[in-house]
């Protein structure tokens, strides 16, 4: 009945989660009557209980900072840290180059979304399409696309045309295989339906085809915003002169280990983010699916 | 549903000759001739991979790869009903009723709601499929089917996915509607009871061929009498190859004899 069910991604957060066994003591506690059975399962879930790691990893660091255990030049203290980005936002240096990158990482997406949406469908409808399309896509699949970029280089310069370039094919990669695997996989069964319906091919693929599509297209959106976010720290190694990759490039030149981890740490931020923001779109556009997580 | 629609204009609607469906090596249709009049209940009755869904797929022309040859007449307006409902799990209940009606939207919906509420389910009109039981997602699926006011009704195993109180349920509905709609029927079904409940006609299918065509004899009150139901039955079920020592044993008996028979 469902369409083929796309491979959902995990956070690392949700395996830390699954993996922090609390409460273990309760199971622990032997058996009261001789009717009771042993419990074999992990425990008892705790909200917010993945929050445990992060945490324990924090207490290690600042205890280790305050003990003068971890060499300052190595990993500044979490204070330290904690002023420099209060500094760095202050001047607006922050501000600046996270601006840069995110309208570089934006355009880069764009690009790729529209692109990989378009070929796919193409690629998906029809036979013809395929053939033309597929075949590219597919060598180019086992090329990484990071590999490209000396070519790149050469053809659009080390400037912005370069970088949006690197970022969108990174998207446009997971949104095409998604698109085009949804498309193909049309349940022989809803096409029989459409075809005792009597539905005209273009009603067939308005209400039966590309609806099923969107759990794959919601997926290739998650991948990709994963790609651009890859692509973007790449190409902002690449003689950038803004944006937060810049900002760590230069620190390293200075040995400001403060200010690379601040940039690390907003890299971060923006995978997050962007990735709830996928996921809150997607729970809006796929109400009528049914899900394990409710 | 009622003897009494077998009178005048009752040309066959539904012509079957010498049909013919192979697939790969097997063949698994060979030789079928059947007729269906307008409004007549056909229950077609057969073991499993005896060619039941073979015959209503050829029907219901969703059978492209297989080869084969014969003639098959069948009206314009046809609905099939699987035995999964089908629906389209991001299209609301109403949504999906009216998928396949042309013309303008509100007419549309406005029939789909009568039709959704022949099957008891108006109120659910703006319910996702997933919000539904199995049975009523199944009488979503024949509202979608009735709202086209088809003269052929393809009934494939129905009910075959539900509960047997439910399952009742359904075969009340579906007498009730075919009653009101008078389409034809055709309902492959492997239940003798299901068959001879709701049809006019059983047809068997037993190696490639319509071995029997046996009308139900159904009283004033479209039911079948108690004596007439069980010879029937008895008569089907050995015609499907299942003798009935169980019905006369006492049930403990019958698992003596199975232990024996280890």
């Amino acid at each position: 009945m469902n369409a083929p069910v796309a491979p959902r991604l995990e956070l690392t957060a949700t395996i830390a989660f699954e993996a922090v066994p609390i409460d273990c003591a309760k199971e622990a506690v032997p058996p009261a009557g001789p009717r009771k059975a042993r419990r074999l399962g992990r425990g008892d879930k705790v909200a917010f209980g993945w929050l445990l790691g992060p945490f324990l990893l924090l207490l290690a660091w600042t205890t280790g900072s305050a003990a003068g255990l971890i060499d300052a030049r190595i990993l500044p203290s979490p204070w330290a840290t904690l002023a420099t980005a209060v500094g760095l936002i202050g001047d607006g240096r922050l501000q600046a180059n996270l601006a840069v990158s995110a309208l570089r990482a934006g355009e880069g997406f764009a690009w790729g979304v529209l692109a990989g949406s378009m070929l796919g469908l193409v690629a998906g409808l029809s036979q013809l399409g395929d053939y033309a399309i597929d075949g590219l896509v597919q060598i180019k699949r086992s090329i990484p696309t990071l590999a490209l970029i000396p070519l790149l280089v050469l053809w659009f310069g080390i400037g912005e045309t370069m970088k949006v370039t690197v970022i969108a094919i990174s998207v446009f990669i997971p949104m095409y295989i998604q698109l085009h695997t949804a498309l193909r996989g049309v349940d022989v069964r809803r096409l029989e339906l459409a075809e005792t319906l009597g539905l005209s091919r273009w009603r067939f693929i308005r209400h039966v085809v590309l609806p099923g599509t969107v759990p794959g297209f919601m997926t290739g959106l998650r991948f990709g915003v994963m790609g651009a976010w890859l692509a973007l720290v790449v190409v902002e190694q690449l003689n950038a002169t803004s944006g937060i990759g810049y900002m760590i490039n230069l620190a390293r030149t200075y040995a400001q280990s403060d200010v690379i981890l601040v940039g690390l740490v907003v890299y971060a931020l923006l995978g997050l983010t962007s990735d709830a923001a996928v996921r809150w779109l997607e729970a809006r556009v796929l109400v009528w699916r049914r899900t394990l997580a409710g | 549903m009622n003897a009494g629609s077998m009178s005048a204009a009752d040309a066959p609607i539904v012509r079957v000759r010498a049909l013919v469906r192979r697939f790969t090596l097997r063949g698994v249709l060979n030789g079928v001739d059947l007729d269906i009049r307008r409004g007549e209940f056909v229950a077609l009755l057969g073991r499993s991979g005896s060619g039941k869904s073979t015959l209503l797929r050829a029907l219901a022309d969703l059978d492209h790869e297989a080869q084969g040859s014969g003639t098959i007449v069948t009206p314009e307006r046809l609905s099939v009903v699987f035995q999964d409902a089908r629906l389209l799990p991001w299209m609301r209940v109403l949504d999906n009723v009216v998928l396949g009606l042309k013309g303008p939207g509100a007419r549309a919906r406005a029939r789909g709601l009568r039709a959704l509420g022949e099957v008891e389910l108006a109120e659910r009109a703006r319910s996702w499929p997933y919000e539904l039981s199995g049975g009523e997602q199944q009488r979503v699926a024949l509202a979608r089917s009735l709202v086209r006011d088809p003269e052929l009704l393809l009934a494939d195993e129905p009910f075959g996915a539900l509960d047997a109180l439910t399952r009742l349920r359904m075969h009340a509905l579906l007498g009730r509607l075919s009653a009101v709609h008078k389409p034809a029927v055709l309902l492959v079904t492997h239940d003798v009871d299901e068959a001879v409940a709701l049809a006019d006609r059983v047809v068997v299918l037993a190696d490639g061929r319509l071995a029997a065509d046996i009308a139900v004899p159904k009283g004033r009150d479209g039911r079948v009498g108690v004596v007439d139901a069980g010879a029937l039955r008895r008569r089907l079920l050995a015609l499907l190859g299942v003798t009935e020592f169980h019905e006369s044993i006492p049930a403990s008996m019958n698992e003596e004899k199975l232990t024996i028979e280890q």
